[in-house]
């Protein structure tokens, strides 16, 4: 078969990186597939003017403690030094460049680059250069070089009611100011006291990770894809709910509230109103839940803009950290906690309760998937895009959650810092 | 001792397990836990730091009814179903009526469209009682070796 295709009849399939129009009610798919932007994202975003979360302060408790980290694609050391404060520092040899720390985290005096023996302080100091001034007189070092000009980067860390945070920018805002009054009390609210850590596991998301960051913003999609509670006639109807988005946008909180009339009556007994049997939970103790914030609200998931998602479901309590791994893949890093003084019923309590989130997760097992189910709807549409319009097209918080206003918060963040 | 818990019998349910899952007869799969008992989904990695928090956390044959039928009724998931191939179980101490062993195990996710990837391996650590005529697990720590797990965990392991 003769098939006679002129020249130039074939567009390009470079994909155009201008916004569409519609400022932030429109999201170009592109910017979920694209390599170039993934590198930018690295210098642009994540080692740009933003707070990446780190760890919890309650991972490195004692000094010498340290934790294995990324911001974006760049492996991080977090260690608490003797002089008991928390440094940070790229893991990379200042000499070859290979990992510093091979492990997830531990207790060390000091680190030890394999390849070549380079020392460094839990600060990411270079101490000692193994050979430095050679051996019998030979080899060794220049006499001009200067240890202290050579080091992996330093991150400047901010510790915010124990979420440790880190930047490579000198020019992001302090924390208070990052994360704006609002989402900073909602941090305050859950972080009131110490916590324990109770579980840790990464989660592998099959899709871009800002798929998985505009869900946790989108409030939205709750009571569509999550049926969990409407299936077992779990009356949500007179919870009131609410928004708050930081000023620059990139971070959130959504909460509701379990209305006043129904105060008194814990969760399980105002929750189930069924009269078919089938759809009830055999075991209630699931809905169980203690108001310990003594405020009434039994759900409230936080965002901070670009890699922390904060977790209150009833008493399961969470961090999740968001992890690109290339374009198409994300690992959401979860640690689970509950607080030091937590009675043994308290412990079981949350134990059942984070049957609720994750992988697993009877309210949100869907959130894991959906990006993916996105990530493959959109293979060939990448010049298409995605509309944002409910509640409008503004990104300040709104007295309810049928609205995208903190995705648009997100959007709006994330052009800024991108130069797009 | 009549009643006595035997590696035979051990075989059996293990096997009768797998094949509950792997055949889509969840509705069944509570039945083999005692009540009380505790199913705990977990990692390694939990597992040495002595973490109790787990993926999926059950301590009433209740909560294993309710996990069945959240995911019938409830949650949202693309079909699926499991492959499990079983190692040998050591046993690892049997007074008679209770007894416990360590049994490898590795799962195959087999996808609607057809991908087959290794979904999780790990050790079944188990703790087994005899309800009446019955061997039931009262105990079954399912402990991945890898610390990453899949973005879903619709069907148990």
């Amino acid at each position: 078969m003769n098939v006679n295709v002129p020249p130039n009849a074939i567009p390009n399939a470079a994909q155009p990186l201008e916004w569409p129009e519609g400022a932030l009610t429109r999201i170009p798919y592109w910017i979920y597939q694209s390599p170039e932007i993934t590198a930018l994202e690295q210098q642009r975003l994540f080692e740009g003017p933003v707070w990446n979360f780190l760890c919890l302060e309650a991972e490195v408790p004692k000094p010498g403690d340290y934790r294995v980290t990324a911001v974006g694609s760049m492996p991080v050391v977090v260690a608490r030094d003797f002089d008991d404060e928390i440094y940070a520092f790229e893991n990379r040899c200042a000499h070859r460049g290979a990992l510093i720390a091979l492990d997830q985290g531990g207790h060390a005096r000091d680190f030890t680059c394999v390849y070549h023996a380079w020392n460094y302080d839990l600060k990411g100091n270079l101490k000692a250069v193994a050979f430095e001034d050679g051996v019998n007189g030979k080899g060794g070092m220049d006499k001009t070089f200067c240890r202290a000009d050579h080091g992996p980067r330093k991150l400047r860390i901010a510790n915010f009611c124990g979420l440790v945070f880190g930047s490579l920018s000198d020019d992001v805002p302090p924390i208070e100011e990052y994360l704006g009054d609002e989402v900073a009390a909602k941090i305050k609210r859950v972080l009131h006291k110490p916590v324990t850590v109770t579980g840790r596991f990464t989660q592998m998301l099959p899709n871009n990770w800002k798929l998985y960051f505009e869900n946790v913003k989108d409030t939205y999609h709750a009571s569509l894809l999550h049926t969990f509670f409407t299936t077992f006639r779990i009356n949500r109807l007179s919870q009131r709910g609410g928004l708050v988005v930081s000023p620059n946008g990139g971070s959130h909180a959504s909460f509701s509230f379990i209305d006043k009339a129904n105060q008194e009556n814990d969760y399980a007994a105002m929750g189930i109103r069924s009269d078919k049997e089938d759809f009830a939970l055999k075991d209630q103790s699931l809905l169980d839940n203690a108001d310990e914030f003594g405020d009434g609200c039994h759900m409230q998931i936080l965002s901070v803009f670009p890699n922390l998602v904060l977790q209150q479901i009833q008493n399961a309590l969470a961090v999740r950290q968001v992890l690109p791994k290339g374009q198409m893949e994300t690992a959401l890093n979860w640690t689970t906690f509950g607080f030091a003084d937590d009675t043994p019923e308290m412990k079981t309590r949350r134990l059942r309760q984070n049957n609720l989130a994750g992988p697993a997760g009877y309210v949100s097992m869907e959130d894991g998937a959906v990006g993916g189910f996105v990530q493959r709807g959109v293979a060939a549409a990448g010049g298409e895009r995605a509309v944002v319009e409910m509640g409008g097209s503004g990104t300040t918080g709104q007295g309810t959650r049928a609205t995208e206003a903190s995705v648009r918060g997100f959007w709006k963040c994330y052009r800024g810092l991108m130069g797009i | 001792m009549p009643g006595a818990i035997t590696l035979e019998r051990i075989l059996a349910l293990q096997a009768a397990y797998i094949r509950c899952i792997d055949s889509n007869a969840l509705e069944s799969w509570p039945d083999f836990f005692a009540d009380p008992c505790l199913y705990v989904v977990t990692t390694a990695e939990n597992r040495k730091a002595g973490f109790e928090a787990g993926i999926i956390y059950a301590d009433t044959k209740g909560m294993l009814i309710d996990r069945i039928a959240a995911l019938r009724e409830a949650n949202v998931y693309e079909k699926q179903s499991y492959r499990h191939i079983l190692g040998l179980p050591n046993i690892l101490k049997n007074g008679g009526d209770e007894a416990e062993s360590e049994t490898p195990f590795l799962v195959v996710r087999i996808m609607h469209d057809g991908q087959s990837d290794i979904f999780a391996t790990g050790l079944y650590l188990d703790t087994y009682r005899v309800a009446g005529n019955d061997l039931k697990f009262s105990k079954r720590l399912v402990v991945c070796d890898s610390s990453r797990v899949d973005t879903l965990m619709a069907l148990p392991l």
